[in-house]
Parts: C-alpha cells; sequence; structure tokens
C-alpha cells in the first residue's frame, strides 16, 4: 500500500514542468503563431508558383519551354551564372588567403568592404554600372567609339551580377580560414611542402564544405538576379534576356503559365539550395564558419 | 614570395612575418578586383552625385513625385522591419527551444527569401494577393486590398525581411544560459517574468541588428514589389522603381539622385549596427 | 622498441645537425619576442627552452624551425648559415603544439606526406612510402591504427603520429612545441620517457619548448631559461638549480623563498640579525637573500640566522612539517624537520640557512647576479 502512494508521488512530481519550460499553452500558442505565419508568408508564395504553373495542366507547362526566348532566356542565364560564379570563387579564395593567414593593418575596413555589395540596391548596382559605361557615362564615348558593347549587353549583365554575388564566397571562408589559423599550413611546410602545394592538400580539402556552401548561394544568387540586370540589360527578347527577366515580360503579357512554369526552374533551383543548404549544415556543420549566417 | 608585386614589397613591411606565401599575390588581386568591380563604379556615383551638390540632391529628394516615392519607401520598409521584428522574434523562439514535428523543415524553409529569386517571390504574392487569388480573394470580402497597394508593399517586404531577424536572434536565443532562467526562478520570478526580464533584454542588440538588416534590405528591394505594388505614382511607387523609370526618361541626374539617398540611407542603417554592435560589447562584454 | 634500420643507416640520415644561433632578434610590432638570443647546441643534444608564456620561448622554436625570420641575427646547421633557407628546405622535424594534424587524411597519409610532396625525382616509389610508413607506425607503437584518422585517435596517439610525421622526412633537428602540453598527467609521464628513448635511439638533436620546469629538469641534457625574450641562463638541470645565475631563474626553477636583506659592512642583516651569508664583495644596500625549502632548518638553541613561531604542525610520513612564521617578515614557510627536533605549537624555533643566495638590488629596485651566498 505504501508502495503504491510513493509511486504516485513521484508520477506527480515527474510531470511538474521544469522551470526553464514555458506552460503548454504559451508553447502551443507560440508555436500555432510561428506556423502560421511562415505558412502564409513563406510556403504559400513557394506552393502558389507549382500551382499556377501547372494551372492548366501539364502540356501548357511543358509548351512554355518551346519558345526559342525561354530557351535563349536558359541559356543566358547559365552563362552568366558560369562566368559570375568562378569569377568570385576565384576571388574568394585569393581574399579569405590574404585575410585569414597574415595580419595587416586595416584588416577590418577591407572586409568591410567585401561585404559592401551587400548594401547595395541591386537597382543602384544597375545604375552604377550605367555610369559607368553607358552612353552618357564615364567610359561610354570611349566604348562607342570602339564599337565595345557593356551596357544592353552580355558583359554589362555579367558584371552586374558579379557584383551582386561579390561577397558570397568570401565571407563564407573568410571567417572559416580564420578559425582554422595556419597551423596545420606550417606543418605542411616544414615537411617541404611547396606554398601551392600546401593550398591544394592541406588548405582546400578543409575548407571544401565551406567552399561549397558559398559557392551554391552566390550561384541561387546569380541565376536568380533581377534588379540589377533588369536595368543593366536593355530587355532585348531572346538576347540579354536571364530567365527572371523572361518571367516578367511573360507576366506582364499575362501569359501566366508560361511565366510560372519558367519561374518553377528558378523556384526548383531555390529548393535544390536550401536542401543542399541544409543538408551540409547538418552534416559538415564543423566544416563551416561558426559566424552567424544572414544572406 | 612573388616579390616583383608591387604590394608583395610594401606587404613585408605591413604583415607580420610569416613562412606562409602569396600574400603579395592574393592580396593584390583582392585589391585589384574589389577596386574594379565595386570600388570604382561605386565611386563614379559619388562623383555624379557630387556634380549634383547638396542643393541639386535636395531639388530632386523635393521633387512631389520623389519625395512620395522615398517616403513610401522608408515608412512601408520599416513597418515592415517592425513586424518582422515580432513575428521573427517567435519564430526564432519556437524553431530554438521546442521540438516538434517538421520543427527541422520550417527552419530550412526561413532561408526561402534569401534563396528565391526575387521576380519570382515577386509574381507569386501578386498571384496570392490579386483579387481573385487565394488570399486575395477571402480578403476582398471585407473589402480589404493588398494587391496593387501601398499594403501590397508591406507584404513583400515583410517577406523579404523575415531571415534577417530570425537568422540573426536564433544563434543568441540557442546561447542562453540555462542557469540564468533557474536563477530567475529561485528567486521567485514566475515564467513570463523571468522572459521579459532576464531572456529577452539580451537579445535587444540582436533584434535591433535584425531590424536595421531587414530595414536596409527593405529600402533597396525591388523585384519582389514591383508587381504587387501597382505602381502608382505618388501612392504605391517605391524609389528603386523610380530610379528606374529616370533612366527609360534618360534622367541620369535624377537617378542618380535618388541612388544616393537611398545609398546614404542603407549606409546609415549599417552605421547603427555597427553603433549597436560596439554599445553592446561596451555593455555585455560580446555581441 | 627499435628506431627503424632505414634510418640507423648513416648514409640516409645526417645525425643530429648542430644548432648556432648568433644574437637572434624578433619584434612583433612594439613587443620585443626575443632580444639578443644566442646559443650553441651540440649534435645530438636534448635540449629544453624553458619559460613562462610570452618568454619568446616558442618564438625561438620557430625562428629555428625557419617559421619565423628573425629581425637580426643568425641561425646555424652544422656552421652553414640558415637564416635565408626556406623552411621547405630545412629538413626539421617539427612537432606542433596541438599537434597540426591534418584532420582530412588519416594517420598513414599525414606521415606520408613529407615524402609524397617531394618533387619527382627525390620522391621515394609508393611502394616504398608505404614501407617507411608501415616502420614509422611499428615505431611509434601505432601499428595498425594506419587508416584512422586524427580524430579517432586518443591524445598520446595523436602525439605519435605528429612525431612519426615529423620522423619522416629524415630531420636534421627535431624540434617539439609543448609536446605533452596538451596530456594528461599519467600519459604525460609515460610518454616523456618514450621521448628520452627515442632521442637515444635516433642521436637527433632534440630541441623542445616547456613551461613545465619538472619536464625539463627531466628530459634535457641541458636547459635554456628564457624571460622576457631573454635567455636568464644556459645549463644542465643541476647547474640551475645548484647555481641559479638569477633571481629570475632561482624563482621559476624549484621553489624559492626571498627575504629583503640589508648588506652593511661586509654583514648581511635580516632585521636586527644578522645572516651568516658571504657577501661575495657585494656593495653595501639593499638586496635579496633567496633558499630553497630544503635548505632551511630547525638549528640547535641559539645558532640560528633566523627565528620564527610555529604557527602549525602536520605530521608527515618522514617527520613533522612546520610552518613558521618568521620575525620580521609578513610570509610563513614550510619546513620538514624529523620527529626528534619537533618543537611546539606556538614555541619560538632558531633556523639556520645551510645554502642561499644573494643579488643585490640594483639602481631600478630590481636584482643583478651576483655570486655564491655562503
Amino acid at each position: 500500500m505504501s508502495e503504491i502512494a510513493i509511486t504516485s508521488a513521484y508520477e506527480r512530481r515527474a510531470k511538474y514542468r521544469p522551470v526553464t519550460e514555458d506552460s503548454p499553452l504559451a508553447r502551443y500558442a507560440l508555436i500555432a503563431t510561428a506556423v502560421l505565419f511562415l505558412a502564409v508568408f513563406l510556403l504559400a508564395p513557394l506552393a502558389i508558383v507549382f500551382v499556377e504553373a501547372f494551372s492548366k495542366g501539364i502540356e501548357p507547362f511543358l509548351a512554355a519551354f518551346d519558345d526559342p526566348d525561354a530557351l535563349a532566356a536558359i541559356r543566358l542565364t547559365l552563362l552568366v551564372a558560369a562566368l559570375a560564379v568562378p569569377a568570385n570563387l576565384v576571388f574568394g579564395l585569393a581574399a579569405s588567403w590574404s585575410v585569414a593567414k597574415f595580419s595587416f593593418p586595416g584588416k577590418s575596413v577591407l572586409v568591410t568592404l567585401i561585404d559592401l555589395p551587400f548594401s547595395v540596391s541591386p537597382v543602384v548596382v544597375g545604375l552604377v554600372y550605367v555610369l559607368v559605361f553607358g552612353g552618357q557615362g564615364l567610359f561610354g564615348p570611349w566604348l562607342a567609339a570602339h564599337g565595345v558593347q557593356i551596357i544592353f549587353a552580355v558583359p554589362g549583365i555579367v558584371l552586374a551580377t558579379i557584383f551582386v554575388t561579390f561577397p558570397f564566397v568570401a565571407r563564407e571562408l573568410i571567417p572559416l580560414m580564420q578559425e582554422q589559423g595556419k597551423v596545420e599550413e606550417e606543418a605542411a611546410l616544414t615537411l617541404g611542402a611547396s606554398g601551392f602545394k600546401t593550398f591544394l592538400t592541406v588548405t582546400l580539402p578543409n575548407i571544401k564544405w565551406g567552399l561549397l556552401y558559398g559557392v551554391l548561394l552566390c550561384n541561387a544568387r546569380a541565376m536568380g538576379e533581377f534588379g540589377a540586370v533588369s536595368v543593366i540589360s536593355g530587355h532585348i527578347r531572346g538576347l540579354t534576356n536571364t530567365i527572371p527577366l523572361q518571367v516578367e515580360i511573360l507576366y506582364n503579357e499575362y501569359n501566366n503559365v508560361a511565366a510560372f512554369a519558367l519561374a518553377v526552374l528558378l523556384a526548383g533551383l531555390a529548393l535544390v539550395t536550401l536542401g543542399l543548404k541544409t543538408f551540409l549544415e547538418w552534416r559538415h556543420a564543423d566544416a563551416l564558419s561558426g559566424s552567424v549566417r544572414r544572406h | 614570395m612573388t616579390s616583383p608585386i608591387l604590394v608583395g614589397k610594401n606587404a613585408r613591411r605591413l604583415t607580420a612575418p610569416s613562412v606562409i606565401p602569396g600574400f603579395g599575390l592574393t592580396f593584390g588581386y583582392t585589391l585589384i578586383y574589389l577596386g574594379l568591380i565595386v570600388l570604382f563604379p561605386l565611386a563614379t556615383l559619388i562623383w555624379w552625385s557630387s556634380g549634383l551638390g547638396l542643393s541639386g540632391l535636395y531639388a530632386i529628394a523635393s521633387e512631389p513625385r520623389v519625395a512620395a516615392a522615398l517616403r513610401v519607401t522608408f515608412f512601408i520598409s520599416f513597418a515592415a522591419a517592425v513586424v518582422d521584428l515580432f513575428f521573427g522574434l517567435i519564430v526564432a523562439w519556437v524553431l530554438t527551444r521546442y521540438d516538434f514535428a517538421g520543427r527541422r523543415l520550417l527552419d530550412a524553409f526561413v532561408d526561402l527569401p534569401f534563396a528565391l529569386p526575387t521576380a519570382v517571390a515577386g509574381i507569386s504574392l501578386a498571384a496570392l494577393y490579386s483579387p481573385s487569388g487565394w488570399f486575395g480573394a477571402p480578403l476582398a470580402g471585407y473589402d480589404i486590398k493588398i494587391a496593387f497597394t501601398r499594403l501590397g508593399i508591406l507584404v513583400a517586404l515583410i517577406f523579404i525581411g523575415l531571415p534577417f531577424v530570425v537568422r540573426t536572434v536564433q544563434p543568441i536565443i540557442s546561447e542562453l544560459e540555462v542557469e540564468l532562467e533557474e536563477a530567475s526562478a529561485t528567486l521567485g520570478a514566475g515564467r513570463l517574468q523571468t522572459v521579459l526580464r532576464v531572456m529577452l533584454p539580451p537579445l535587444a542588440p540582436a533584434l535591433l541588428t535584425g531590424l536595421a538588416l531587414a530595414f536596409a534590405r527593405s529600402i533597396g528591394e525591388y523585384g519582389s514589389v514591383i508587381f504587387i505594388a501597382g505602381n502608382i505614382a505618388y501612392v504605391s511607387e517605391i524609389a528603386p522603381l523610380l530610379i528606374v523609370v529616370k533612366l527609360e526618361q534618360y534622367d541620369v541626374a535624377g537617378a542618380t539622385g535618388i541612388a544616393t539617398i537611398m545609398l546614404a540611407i542603407s549606409f546609415a542603417a549599417l552605421l547603427l549596427i555597427n553603433l549597436v554592435h560596439a554599445w553592446s560589447r561596451r555593455k555585455f562584454g560580446r555581441v | 622498441m627499435r628506431f627503424p634500420e632505414a634510418f640507423a643507416d648513416t648514409k640516409t640520415i645526417k645525425r643530429g645537425a648542430s644548432i648556432r644561433i648568433e644574437g637572434v632578434e624578433q619584434d612583433f610590432g612594439a613587443f620585443p619576442a626575443l632580444r639578443d638570443v644566442s646559443l650553441d647546441i651540440q649534435s645530438g643534444e636534448l635540449v629544453a627552452l624553458l619559460g613562462p608564456s610570452g618568454s619568446g620561448k616558442t618564438t625561438l622554436l620557430r625562428v629555428i624551425a625557419g617559421l619565423n625570420s628573425p629581425d637580426r641575427g643568425r641561425v646555424l646547421f652544422d656552421g652553414e648559415n640558415a637564416t635565408g633557407l626556406p623552411v621547405q628546405d630545412r629538413h626539421v622535424g617539427m612537432v606542433f603544439q596541438n599537434y597540426a594534424l591534418f584532420k582530412h587524411m588519416t594517420v598513414a597519409d599525414n606521415i606520408a606526406y613529407g615524402l609524397k610532396v617531394r618533387p619527382r625525382r627525390t620522391r621515394p616509389s609508393r611502394s616504398a612510402i608505404r614501407t617507411r610508413v608501415a616502420e614509422l607506425l611499428q615505431f611509434v607503437q601505432l601499428d595498425g591504427l594506419g587508416a584512422r584518422y586524427p580524430a579517432q585517435l586518443s591524445g598520446g596517439q595523436r602525439q605519435r603520429v605528429a612525431l612519426a610525421r615529423a620522423l619522416a622526412i629524415e630531420p636534421r633537428v627535431l624540434l617539439l612545441d609543448e609536446p605533452f602540453g596538451a596530456l594528461d598527467a599519467r600519459v604525460r609521464k609515460d610518454l616523456r620517457r618514450w621521448l628520452r628513448d627515442i632521442h637515444k635511439q635516433t642521436g637527433l638533436t632534440t630541441v623542445f619548448v616547456t613551461h613545465d620546469q619538472d619536464e625539463a629538469m627531466e628530459l634535457a641534457d641541458r636547459v635554456v631559461v628564457l624571460n622576457e625574450g631573454r635567455i636568464e641562463q644556459i645549463g644542465t638541470p643541476e647547474e640551475l638549480y645548484d647555481r641559479p645565475a638569477s633571481p629570475f631563474v632561482i624563482s621559476f626553477v624549484g621553489e624559492a623563498v626571498a627575504l629583503p636583506v640589508a648588506i652593511a659592512d661586509g654583514q648581511v642583516r635580516f632585521g636586527g640579525r644578522e645572516l651568516h651569508i658571504d657577501t661575495h664583495g657585494l656593495r653595501s644596500g639593499p638586496a635579496r637573500v633567496f633558499f630553497r625549502p630544503a635548505d632551511i632548518a630547525v638549528a640547535a638553541e641559539g645558532n640560528g640566522d633566523l627565528e620564527g613561531r610555529v604557527e602549525s604542525l602536520r605530521r608527515t610520513p618522514a617527520g613533522v612539517r612546520a610552518t613558521i612564521a618568521i620575525d620580521g617578515y609578513d610570509q610563513t614557510l614550510e619546513i620538514d624537520s624529523p620527529l626528534e627536533r619537533s618543537a611546539s605549537l606556538g614555541g619560538r624555533v632558531p633556523l639556520s640557512l645551510a645554502k642561499a643566495r644573494i643579488f643585490p638590488a640594483d639602481e631600478n629596485g630590481g636584482y643583478v647576479n651576483a655570486g655564491d651566498g655562503i
């Protein structure tokens, strides 16, 4: 009999809520608020892309990709990313190597300047390149005289994309390489490895996941950039339209299905990026920089 | 070390002695690339706007249409950042402190606005809130119009800014020390008091940072807004759109003026962030 | 435990180079890390660099390794100037403080690294590298662990991998930075003995950095004591213990008690008493007497240099440990004495100094070196 009494007393005690936990009511209310908010503001916009794209069935969806302008936009987007991402990859490696492995005055200023493009509006980026290369711009007359087209042409689109995606790789690698220090590189040097070999065999394997992470985000932004490219492209169909610009044109022509069909490509890219990003953060968290991520 | 490069020579004296090679090459490349891609073009903007002078800038800013666009951009960006602050805190709290089915998935989706191209976000928000859309149709029954009004801009900017608040606050919430909560409880505080008096104050710098980041991003946002805003001059026209409009009218000076003012606002927000960091480091030892 | 045959062959390994350091100085910004350091290390010697943190001992080791290039001075290996020699060409076996193992490589790949990165014409064949790695694994008693990753090893095992990796390049000198710093006390003891054995077998000139005086005294042939970037003393453990050259050395190496004294008329006075210490011709003025706790004992009545009051008594296996407050001094000291000479609690006891060293105060209130006491 007394045994039973003791057990139930323990059971009752076990049900006491730890002081660090919120009451169930508060918890459910907060979870419900968060889930509802995210559903309305994040999930619904994503879902509607697919719903609209397939609203008339699969045939019209596929037909959207039969359009030469759409195919040209896809090709151009791939080309732009293929130029902009490697450029910023090389820059990211150079910047993180010089910032993380050496000490020099003005380092924090340099790091701030590398982050600068994130705080410039994409439209302003476009404008800035118009001011440099446009007809009324700094080099405009010279470029015109030599028949070089940058604004309203592919070079301008690539430059604007590079500007907009400039910090992605560097800002992932700099804190990562700073955390790792330089002792492994020094060890490799004492063992007789050359500088370049040290980089290839010691540094690169240590940063590969962080590098992939940065490249992933850089690529997503490069393929999806709208504002900067919009200002600089001139919207020439089949020539200077990337996928996002083509989406805009189709949408403005009330060709909803085709617009959303192309948008599905970009949304798919976003989902793959998010998936890989989450996988990297989950599986290789210790190989990424511990800094707060906000991109 | 490759010494022929100009910086390489100075670098010897600039850096602490190190056997690790490649400083001259990588540092030089970093400076040149940064200079050519970012600094020189931005300097061109400053140069153009300095040609306008302060009075010229003021004249552009006080053009009724420009003033209206700047006001709309500024105030709606701020309102959206405040909404994000409130719900972002709840989302961050829920994702960090509670465990429930689907938490990981939800957490991953918080970054959607970073990953989803803005034009896609723009057309899908417009579709959702148009009078025939999922949200637009039921709201129309209550005579609430979101698409093609200022509310539409607000919705788009809430979407864009949310991850900035969540991702800034999340790590700080997860670092909150359990001992502080327990100490507060042993001292007789109720749960709500503990949350309000012990747990939220350390989050203030991160919240303020998140707010400023969301705000700065919203000021310059273009793609996700223009599809849902309706872009009615004096009513729902945002400053970045007006830059595009001015450019199409070959009014480069006007576009430059607006861009300069927007840049100034963004940098002011960033400066605020740095001040917040410095202040909280002084006060709390770290951010 | 035998060193692999390949290394015992004098044709393939230059047995321990001698190291000569001449007037080396290194500044880090305004902070001088090394100030006019000169040092000769014989071939095959085992030398410890001992000092507190910030004393410059690791900087000196890195200068020898070629990881830091000194602002002034020279480093010579076997009489040849190596100051400008790149680290890759120095053939130093460096064991880093936290080992700096390559996390993404297996143990075997870590050890083979220095061989694999050689230019093709001097690189051993794959099979030769494999054999060498197997020998080294056996040598450091890690047979069968070659396929593991560093994260899967204990601290002691990592330490041995780091050593094997350093030995793989057939180094002329072996340098170790706080080799036992990250290990727990028991493993440390084992590894100390093991390092001694390895040194004996390889005959490599070995320099290691430590802040632990026991470690330095137990392992090293000679100990270099560093403080604030300067060498305070170089000597065998016996010399450091018996003839410390400066107040810093006597305080840092072993325990020491310091008494402020005054020298007047060739006599050393503490409070009102005269201490029976030779002044070694030091000028009159303030000075300080240092002695080891073991060098003070309870004296026969009326024979003491000092007098004190017994504050507490504690029984030890051999006798009694007394805590004594010395008259005219604000610190207590502990004395072990045999049972029969024990004093009573609260009683007064005369104390005599068996051995002490005296250093005069210089103009700045610091202390300069002087000769032996007594």
